[in-house]
């Protein structure tokens, strides 16, 4: 089967800022692939060279098997649902979702009804005749979506699509948009900076760090197997170990990481610290103490005692959650 | 303990809490100056100029007649009056369609593409011509067009003078040599003119972003699609603020055709002819009140047409 999306040796500098560096990367058809990182990571750059809107300095994209090296944005099948919608202020909605349509010359009957099979797919039936400017947040998201999707396009790009909605409107649409790649079989390229977004979202995701990716695979091995400190830290922000305490902890000489939810107050554990601050979260507290010269970060469940600041606390752990990793 | 509140330590403080509590008295008093000078002298003198459109001349005498009439009105369609208005409406057009055309490239590219440095050398480009004074440029160009002067010279020594000769010989807008052709008012209307199309044109283009020019891409639009249905679109309001600006300034203007064309008169020569040496006020005024209803008229249609919806 052909890849979807392939990255050979894929390079894009701005002068001396090399913002994508020697990325490889293939995309299976039909996936929901995430591209997590935090931001000048080089994830939107990794985007827009799909998208068409930056030529890599170096390396070969090919969409289908296609080499895309000379085609312009507006002849690759590939649409993209921007960050802030860029939905046409001077359209109504009706308008803005049959534009795609409308400049590849389709007859306005046929198109009108396209775009307004595609609203109801996005439960926006009743909203053809407004102007963007009337709605809110959460539908100008689905507009966006709906005037991406009417082109039928290969691969769908989002670009960081649900950064601007509230938390509850966040999660509603994180599995709405689950559930329509799912329903369309399309390809889904996502950018986030979410890791919980990208866990809880993506088949497969790739996590960027200055440019080159730190780690792909899917959210399970990311998140339990991370490669390198900094996948770490940045995916579920987990305690990062250097050697001598990880020596100290039973394992190799070697960095390592240990989940904070899985940490648990036991006298006879054999990590003590000291508690130096409190994070109340609702579903828990995260107390962070202070053991060996090291902040470490522990998930105590609502129901178990808080400790206070200043109390020394003994921790114990599976020792097969202390992951050990190869790469520092 | 220091206390929540700190003293009132003078006047200026005195004067912030009073505007603090009263917010509307300082928008009052920031307001009723230019209140007075637009509502009362602007207004009221055009008022006046109204006013006065409506009395005549009485022909024996030469004296005003303070009576209402429709009479001066009537005397504005005489065909010499009306071929005065329609060669200043006809000549506005023009001026504001090709500044359009060629203040758009420029605006477009400042907008867009120019940073820094080169934001800068623009912004010199286009305001240093309106450091110096309007007359000593239209002088400029008076001698620049002249049959002696630099066009018809660089024409010559570039063999396109058959080029230059062919516009000359158009029927109407031609004549002896541009400077004193419909041609050169053309001109340097345009020239004189372009700034106030290329500074609104290009604020409204820095208004668009960058995001909506390439999801119009991405949707697979053409470059021309795209300048078409979202540039331009979204762009309207600065160009019709721009074209207001140069309609305007072109039906009001009594000195470029004065100095360069073939002396026919425009409007404004007519104003200033008419309240000058001809002491005929009514007519004068009569004048001066066809551009404000033509001017009124284009905001009425391009409103109607949509252009202020991006605002």
């Amino acid at each position: 089967m052909t890849a979807a999306v392939e990255f050979r040796a894929v390079s894009r500098h701005f002068g001396s800022v090399k913002a994508v560096d020697g990325v490889d990367l293939t995309i299976a058809e039909g996936a929901f692939f995430a591209m997590l990182g935090p931001s000048g990571s080089g994830k939107t750059t990794c985007l827009r060279l799909i998208s068409g809107f930056e030529q890599p300095s170096s390396g070969q994209i090919r969409i289908f098997g296609e080499d895309v090296s000379a085609t312009p944005p507006h002849l690759r099948n590939v649409n993209t649902v921007f960050q802030d919608y860029a939905l046409f202020p001077h359209m109504n909605v009706r308008d803005n979702v049959a534009y795609g349509l409308m400049v590849k010359g389709m007859a306005r009957a046929a198109r009108y009804a396209k775009a307004d099979a595609m609203l109801a797919l996005v439960k926006l039936d009743a909203y053809g005749s407004r102007k963007p400017g009337q709605l809110s947040g959460g539908q100008r998201q689905r507009v966006a979506l709906a005037r991406a999707l009417v082109n039928e396009p290969r691969v769908l790009l989002l670009d960081e699509p649900l950064g601007a909605l509230d938390l509850k409107l966040r999660e509603a649409m994180q599995d709405e948009l689950k559930s329509l790649q799912r329903r369309l079989g399309i390809t889904f390229v996502f950018v986030t900076h979410d890791q919980g977004e990208a866990l809880s979202m993506a088949d497969s995701l790739a996590v960027f760090n200055e440019g080159r990716i730190a780690q792909i695979g899917t959210p399970a091995q990311v998140y339990a197997h991370p490669r390198t400190r900094f996948v770490a830290d940045f995916v579920g922000s987990s305690n990062v170990l250097p050697p001598a305490l990880t020596r100290s902890l039973g394992g190799p000489a070697k960095w390592s990481s240990l989940r904070p939810e899985a940490l648990h107050p036991d006298p006879q554990g054999r990590l003590t610290g000291t508690v130096t601050s409190l994070r109340y979260l609702g579903a828990g507290n995260r107390v962070t103490l202070s053991a060996q010269g090291q902040d470490i970060a522990v998930l105590l469940p609502t129901g178990t005692e808080a400790p206070k600041p200043g109390q020394s606390l003994t921790l114990t752990f599976d020792p097969s959650a202390l992951h050990v990793m190869d790469d520092a | 303990m220091t206390s929540a509140v700190i003293p009132a330590r003078g006047l200026a403080d005195r004067l912030t809490t009073l505007f603090w509590r009263h917010p509307k008295l300082l928008l009052l008093l920031l307001i009723i100056p230019p209140l007075v000078w637009l509502g009362v002298i602007y207004l009221g003198s055009l008022a006046a100029l109204l006013l006065q459109s409506f009395f005549s001349i009485d022909d024996f005498s030469g004296l005003l007649v303070p009576t209402f009439t429709l009479k001066t009105y009537a005397e504005l369609l005489s065909p010499a009056n009306f071929a005065v208005i329609a060669r200043t409406v006809l000549m506005a057009t023009a001026v504001t369609i090709a500044s359009t055309v060629l203040a758009f490239p420029i605006a477009y590219f400042a907008a867009r593409y120019a940073r820094g440095r080169w934001k800068a050398a623009f912004y010199l480009g286009i305001m240093l011509p309106l450091w110096s004074s309007y007359l000593v440029k239209v002088y400029a160009w008076k001698l620049i067009l002249a049959k002696e002067g630099i066009v018809t010279w660089a024409a010559t020594a570039t063999h396109t003078d058959w080029l230059l000769n062919a516009a000359l010989s158009l029927p109407y807008v031609g004549g002896n040599s541009l400077s004193t052709s419909f041609l050169g008012t053309f001109v340097v209307f345009c020239y004189v003119w372009l700034p106030y199309m290329i500074l609104p044109m290009q604020a409204s283009l820095e208004r668009v972003p960058t995001s909506m020019l390439e999801a119009s891409a991405d949707l697979g639009a053409t470059a021309r699609q795209t300048f078409w249905t979202v540039t331009l679109p979204l762009a309207l309001p600065g160009v019709i603020a721009g074209s207001i600006f140069t309609f305007s300034l072109t039906l009001g203007d009594y000195i470029i055709p004065q100095i360069i064309g073939t002396s026919a008169a425009f409007i404004g020569m007519s104003v200033y002819q008419l309240q000058g040496t001809a002491g005929n006020i009514p007519l004068a005024a009569a004048f001066a009140v066809v551009p404000i209803l033509i001017m009124l008229a284009y905001l009425t249609l391009a409103k109607r047409a949509g252009a202020f919806d991006a605002l």
